[in-house]
């Protein structure tokens, strides 16, 4: 486990540093990078939850994210609900999404690539439901009016939306250290390890895993909140896009899964290879082939993520762990 | 309008099943991956626009027909599964099954990309001097490439079928999907058998990308449109079964194109997705399926 005593003072700089280091950076690309990395390593985050922690990997993590997008966003173009209110709706839209997804799925005993499965098909079945129906717009998709605020959670400036994502990554840490040291998380490590165990021994493994994807379902809730007052557009192949579910698993297990700061590591360094392969190579594709090729580097030479491959007593940490009893849980 | 609907419903059963059957032929490669190796190829839709694009060229440059096209696409895509899993999933994988999916998940993004980068982002379609001939039924008009795609997907599944139940290597595959452990001891080379499974399921992508592409066009994404279809139809059937991935292929495509008739062309989509839902909350073992 990771100890925190030991480390404060790093951390506590290393936050700092974060607070300050927008003061040092004029240039707008940097500062828009950074938070897109903050969001990415949030998102990352409340996948880590589930998949790191409990072991059930979804495919799907984009639909809460959607879900308190347009939660928000609709509160807000039909009521002019202030979205800093509409926040707290999303987030407990998201939860309310995970209820629904996590009862059905883990109660019918769906687990592994099944669930991820599962998970993929309900991000679609909204997809599909969010371009029919009227109130999101359909394939129009909505548009928000640009009203810089803290009531409408939008800025001026690109920093504010920087401090936004930091604000999110901040918390999303606390939750997952909070997680490391309870009694919940570690009934979720031991669902993980071996279900059939963590039953026997009395864990109420179905809701646990339903309690963490609700986790998950809040925390996306919430980024869907930031994109759309961001971005200021959603529609149905943005709020439910299978390349987000994709980038939230990505990150976690390029960084190491079931780590505190995995997501994060993860979300940093592929973006900055993303970024830097875009400065070198512009033509279109072929700096995602560099980005491709990198993860399967990865991939294949660091199987415990990056924040693994610098441990070095690895068999202490969790990532490491989890390799060995993951894997034929669907044969 | 619903009697207009109605009167169109045998035609959108007829499409469903011409359909049905060649979504039966992408689901056929990936059904077959999973029951063997028990892994989600994340590449497949990406592997299927390689294929499309091959029938294109060899259409665009050589003017073979794409029909004519399987007898080379089918062994070039076969040697490609073989070693693109041989000597790069497989190895680098290490046996760890998290580790194959997002190896495959880079390897889709470094394909679709390519694809974009050699090829460009534009739509391309062929022209057939046939492309446009049609059966008359008396209530539908079924085109040519329509009833040539079906027939010759029926014929490529009863050749796997037959082949994985009747060859030798069909035995040493099924043996190796029920017991790797068991397979090693009586001398079966598992990695040996990996790789020419994941071959076969790529081959069946090759021969499906051929007889598609007379009916749909190709650009570099064209791959995901099927992934979600494919899964589902691999689920619905049951994980491994050829004759599952036929019905469901059969099932999955009438559901689209009745759904698409009755419920409109965007609330119509639901149906692939519903059904992949409840299938797996109330059978997960699939019709066909065995075992979870």
């Amino acid at each position: 486990m990771f100890n925190l005593r030991r480390h404060l003072s790093f951390l506590l700089l290393g936050a700092l540093g974060l607070i300050v280091l927008p003061y040092f950076i004029s240039s707008r690309f940097y500062i828009d990078v950074l938070t897109l990395i903050f969001f990415t390593a949030y998102l990352g985050q409340s996948w880590n939850i589930l998949g790191g922690y409990a072991g059930q990997f979804s495919f799907g993590g984009v639909m809460f994210f959607g879900t308190g997008a347009y939660v928000s966003s609709i509160l807000l173009t039909t009521f002019g609900f202030p979205p800093i209110f509409g926040i707290f709706l999303a987030i407990l839209g998201g939860a309310f999404l995970g209820l629904i997804v996590g009862y059905m799925s883990f109660r019918s005993g769906l687990k592994g690539s099944y669930f991820a499965l599962i998970t993929l098909a309900f991000a679609e079945l909204l997809r599909v439901l969010a371009n029919s129906v009227e109130f999101t717009g359909g394939g129009v998709g909505l548009f928000l009016t640009y009203a810089p605020g803290l009531s409408n959670l939008q800025f001026e400036t690109p920093v504010g939306f920087y401090y936004f994502a930091l604000v999110l990554m901040f918390i999303s840490i606390v939750i997952v250290y909070w997680l490391e040291g309870s009694r919940f998380g570690a009934q979720l490590v031991a669902i993980r390890e071996n279900e059939d165990a963590a039953e026997a021994l009395g864990i109420d493994t179905l809701r646990c895993k339903i309690y963490a994807i609700m986790i998950m379902g809040a925390m996306g809730g919430a980024a869907g909140t930031f994109y759309s007052q961001k971005y200021l557009y959603l529609d149905p192949p943005i709020a439910y896009s299978i390349h987000l579910s994709v980038e939230m698993l990505l990150v976690t297990i390029v960084g190491g899964m079931g780590t505190i700061f995995g997501p994060l590591v993860g979300a940093f360094v592929l973006h900055s290879v993303n970024e830097v392969a875009r400065h070198f190579i512009d033509t279109p594709g072929l700096s995602l082939i560099v980005y491709g090729l990198i993860l399967i580097i990865i991939i294949g030479y660091l199987p415990n993520g990056l924040i693994g491959a610098f441990k070095k007593k690895g068999k202490k940490s969790g990532s490491s762990s989890l390799d060995k009893k993951r894997s034929r849980e669907d044969s | 309008m619903i009697s207009a609907s109605l009167s169109m419903l045998p035609a959108a059963i007829i499409n469903g099943f011409m359909y049905g059957a060649i979504y039966a032929l992408v689901a056929l490669g990936l059904t077959l991956i999973y029951g063997v190796l028990h892994i989600i190829n994340f590449a497949h839709g990406a592997m299927l626009m390689l294929a499309l694009y091959a029938a294109f060229f060899l259409f665009d440059l050589f003017n073979i027909d794409p029909y004519f096209s399987i007898l080379i696409v089918t062994p070039c895509a076969f040697i490609f599964g073989y070693l693109i899993y041989r000597y790069g999933i497989g190895s680098l994988a290490k046996g760890k099954d998290q580790n194959i999916l997002l190896i495959t998940l880079g390897l889709s993004i470094i394909i679709e990309n390519g694809a974009l980068f050699f090829f460009s982002g534009d739509q391309q379609t062929v022209n057939l001097t046939y492309g446009f001939d049609a059966f008359d039924l008396g209530f539908m008009y079924l085109s040519y490439p329509k009833v040539i795609s079906f027939f010759a997907a029926l014929l490529m599944c009863a050749t796997l079928w037959a082949a994985m139940s009747l060859t030798d290597l069909g035995r040493a595959i099924r043996a190796v999907a029920k017991e790797r452990q068991g397979a090693r001891l009586v001398g079966i080379n598992v990695e040996h058998i990996f790789a020419v499974t994941f071959g076969i399921g790529i081959a069946c992508l090759g021969a499906a990308g051929c007889m598609m592409l007379p009916i749909f066009y190709v650009d570099p994404y064209t791959g995901n449109m099927f992934v979600l279809v494919a899964f589902t139809i691999v689920v619905l059937g049951g994980m491994g079964s050829v004759v599952g991935a036929l019905v469901g292929g059969f099932i999955i495509g009438i559901t689209e194109s009745v759904g698409g008739l009755l419920l409109g062309e965007s609330l119509g989509q639901i149906g692939i997705s519903l059904i992949f839902i409840l299938i797996l909350i109330f059978r997960p073992t699939g019709l066909f399926g065995s075992k979870v």
